[in-house]
């Protein structure tokens, strides 16, 4: 049985005066034990409102979420608000991508891991320092008994960001929902988040929903890829599948903008023209079509459905990238 | 942090130097002055030469300053011509100062213990009933001015309510020790006297509280308002604390540093406000005796009671310096 299993996970914002805006459109997948899965797409696609929905941490007004989410058999949409606390934190753990907005400026580091451990694993506050402490180590913190006392602004960036991860895994989640970890911090130090992430989901044996818009992330990270565009899946595949032969034409897209490592920090990588938010709506048509090479007279009339390929993997397109042949026999 | 305070105390050495002689100044070029108050219409010029002279009155005004600072050095204030003639300002100062101390003290708190509350349940119900209302309801407590509230309160509620409008204590023989009565009932386990006193603080610190209440009240909402948007909020449900320790640990911790303060910023506005609820409540404080010692032109009184009222708050603004430190980390280690 998967660990977490999303079905038609869909979310709609209310606005005043304005027609409802459906940011998540009945995204499905599943994530095994132990597995890293990733949900990829430019930003404005619906990652972090699918990671929200699944914390139950969307605002309770003006926020309508439909679907299921599965985490060990219960559904987590259907809890109240006191069983959902009980959950978070202890069975779903989740990373910002802002590691120095994500922690409270005024309280130090120290008690901002002790708390969860206080609440979910009734530590007294001693046993928790130690434990917090034992955290931060293992996160690679240099020095972790100095720091607990110290403020989230006398951290690099890196470090806040690893002691956040410590937060996130303290009370040893099954699942560990990182969305766009390194966006916010150096190249360099991005490198060794990923490491430490991959490192740590391995031998602690906890899930991992990676979310990021940068396909270089998910090549040495996940076992599956869910590409996402406008708020639905269009393509998902395992890794290797995916990076040798992608199938949907915004994932080939995608692919050939891999940001290389001696990119300049900062510059847009936008190789595909336009962007996510002048598409029309999936209502009529493909949502990718004004910006798709492969559009054929039926996409703009025709709204794709989701179809099994075999071998795993869906895609969501009338016209989809021939596979490479002899990639295909490598595969 | 220790000579941070100590620079802002040599600053205020300063500000009190320049404020003394320009008040000197000033309290003498306003029109009228002690000698036509004191004598009233019935003077001959020569007893008006004869008192001005007596006062000091007739020397050039750098003189006068000169002599005024000499004396004061030694706790010489002067003799108060007003407010109660012929006894010493500083005595004076020293009777009404605490009164006043109390009366504010007791109308922060009231404004605090409301103010904060009510602030954030309405940021958390933003947009709603309750929020549309409290706001609204703050904002006619900036409106109404305060003295017609005092005589509403004074007039209207005080009978229903059984609580005293006149003066700071009932003639009941309290002993004195510090000069604040509620203070020194305490001290001295005369209990009915304390709580004599602090009747009579009520309705005067309800009064004054009402325009402060309602900057906190502005001041709290607005600033839980941007700490709910903050991540780091997200990230304390995203651990599955309980509602009341993200309320108070990550919630109101941030947003007490604009609302301190403010805290801060109204000691002004209450002084303001003690003048006009002083006297509908006949209430022997500083503010009343500011107001009298401007009618009757008393300018030691008015003199040494600014002074000391302009050291308040910049002591006060300077303690919620210090404590802005010590909530806020960031300034604390830089
Ligand atoms: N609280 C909200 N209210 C209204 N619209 C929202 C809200 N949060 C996100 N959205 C919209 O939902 C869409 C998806 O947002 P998001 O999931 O944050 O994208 P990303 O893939 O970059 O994480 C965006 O168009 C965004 O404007
Ligand atoms: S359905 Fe048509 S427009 Fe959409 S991605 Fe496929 S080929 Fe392009
Ligand atoms: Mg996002």
């Amino acid at each position: 049985m998967p660990l977490l299993e999303v079905r038609d996970l869909t979310v709609v914002f209310e606005r005043k005066g304005e027609k409802p805006f459906t940011a998540v459109d009945h995204v499905s997948f599943d994530v095994e034990p132990g597995q890293t899965v990733g949900l990829v797409g430019e930003s404005g696609c619906g990652k972090s409102v699918t990671s929200l929905a699944i914390m139950g941490l969307l605002p309770r007004r003006g926020a309508r979420v439909s679907g299921s989410v599965q985490y060990e058999g219960v559904n987590l949409l259907s809890l109240s608000d006191r069983e959902m606390r009980d959950k978070r934190g202890r069975d779903l753990g989740m990373v910002f991508q802002d590691p120095l907005s994500s922690l409270n400026p005024v309280i130090p580091i120290g008690v901002q891991v002790t708390e969860v451990l206080e609440r979910h694993r009734d530590m007294p506050r001693k046993k928790a320092m130690l434990e917090a402490a034992e955290l931060l180590d293992k996160v690679g913190i240099p020095d972790p008994t100095r720091r607990l006392s110290e403020y989230p602004h006398q951290l690099s960036g890196g470090m806040r960001q690893r002691a956040l991860i410590a937060i996130a895994l303290a009370c040893r989640p099954r699942l560990l929902i990182a969305d766009e970890p390194t966006t916010a911090l150096d190249v360099t130090i991005q490198a060794q988040i990923l490491a430490l992430l991959k490192e740590l989901v391995h031998d602690l044996g906890t899930a991992l929903v990676m979310i990021t818009h940068d396909l270089g992330v998910v090549a040495g990270l996940c076992d599956e890829v869910n590409v996402l565009y406008a708020g639905r899946v269009v393509e998902k595949a395992h890794r290797h599948e995916l990076f040798a032969a992608p199938r949907h034409p915004y994932t080939h897209g995608l692919l050939s903008s891999i940001p290389r490592l001696d990119a300049p920090r900062g510059e847009k990588l936008n190789p595909i023209r336009g962007s996510v938010s002048d598409n029309i709506p999936w209502s009529e048509g493909c949502a990718f079509a004004p910006r798709c090479p492969n559009k054929l007279d039926v996409c703009v009339r025709v709204t794709p459905e989701q179809e099994d390929i075999g071998g795993g993997r869906l895609l969501r397109c009338h016209n989809p990238v021939k596979p490479p042949v002899a990639e295909e026999v490598s595969a | 942090m220790l000579r941070y305070t100590i620079r802002r105390l040599i600053q205020l050495v300063g500000v009190v130097l320049v404020l003394s002689l320009l008040l000197f100044a000033w309290l003498r070029a306003l029109p009228g002055g002690p000698v036509s108050a004191l004598l009233g219409e019935r003077s001959t010029p020569e007893s008006r030469e004869a008192l001005t002279k007596q006062l000091g009155l007739d020397q050039p005004i750098f003189v006068q300053y000169v002599k005024f600072l000499g004396r004061a050095l030694s706790g010489d204030f002067g003799v108060s011509t007003g407010v109660q003639p012929g006894d010493s300002a500083l005595d004076i100062f020293l009777q009404r100062f605490p009164a006043t101390i109390e009366l504010s003290a007791l109308a922060i708190l009231i404004a605090v213990a409301v103010g904060i509350p009510l602030g954030y349940m309405a940021a958390k119900r933003r947009g709603g009933w309750f929020d549309n209302i409290s706001v609204g309801g703050s904002l006619l407590g900036v409106a109404v001015p305060v003295f017609f509230l005092a005589y509403v309160l004074k007039d209207v509620l005080s009978s229903a309510l059984g609580l005293p409008t006149e003066g700071r204590q009932d003639a009941i023989n309290a002993t004195r020790v510090t000069g604040f009565f509620v203070l020194d009932g305490v001290l001295t386990q005369e209990w009915d006297a304390a709580l004599n006193a602090l009747e009579h603080l009520i309705l005067p610190a309800v009064a004054l509280a009402t325009i402060p209440f309602a900057v906190v009240f502005r001041i709290t909402r607005a600033a839980v308002l941007d700490v709910l948007d903050e991540d780091f909020v997200r990230t304390a449900e995203s651990k599955g604390l309980t509602a009341p320790t993200i309320r108070r640990r990550h919630v109101l911790r941030n947003a007490m540093l604009p609302v301190v303060t403010t805290i801060g910023l109204q000691t002004g506005a209450l002084l303001a406000g003690a003048v006009l609820t002083e006297k509908v409540f006949s209430f022997a404080g500083v503010g009343q005796a500011l107001a009298i010692g401007f009618e009757r032109r008393d300018y030691p009184v008015l003199l040494l009671l600014i002074i000391m009222a302009t050291i308040v708050y910049v002591v006060v603004n300077l303690l919620v310096d210090l404590s802005y430190a010590l909530i806020d980390p960031r300034i604390r280690t830089r």
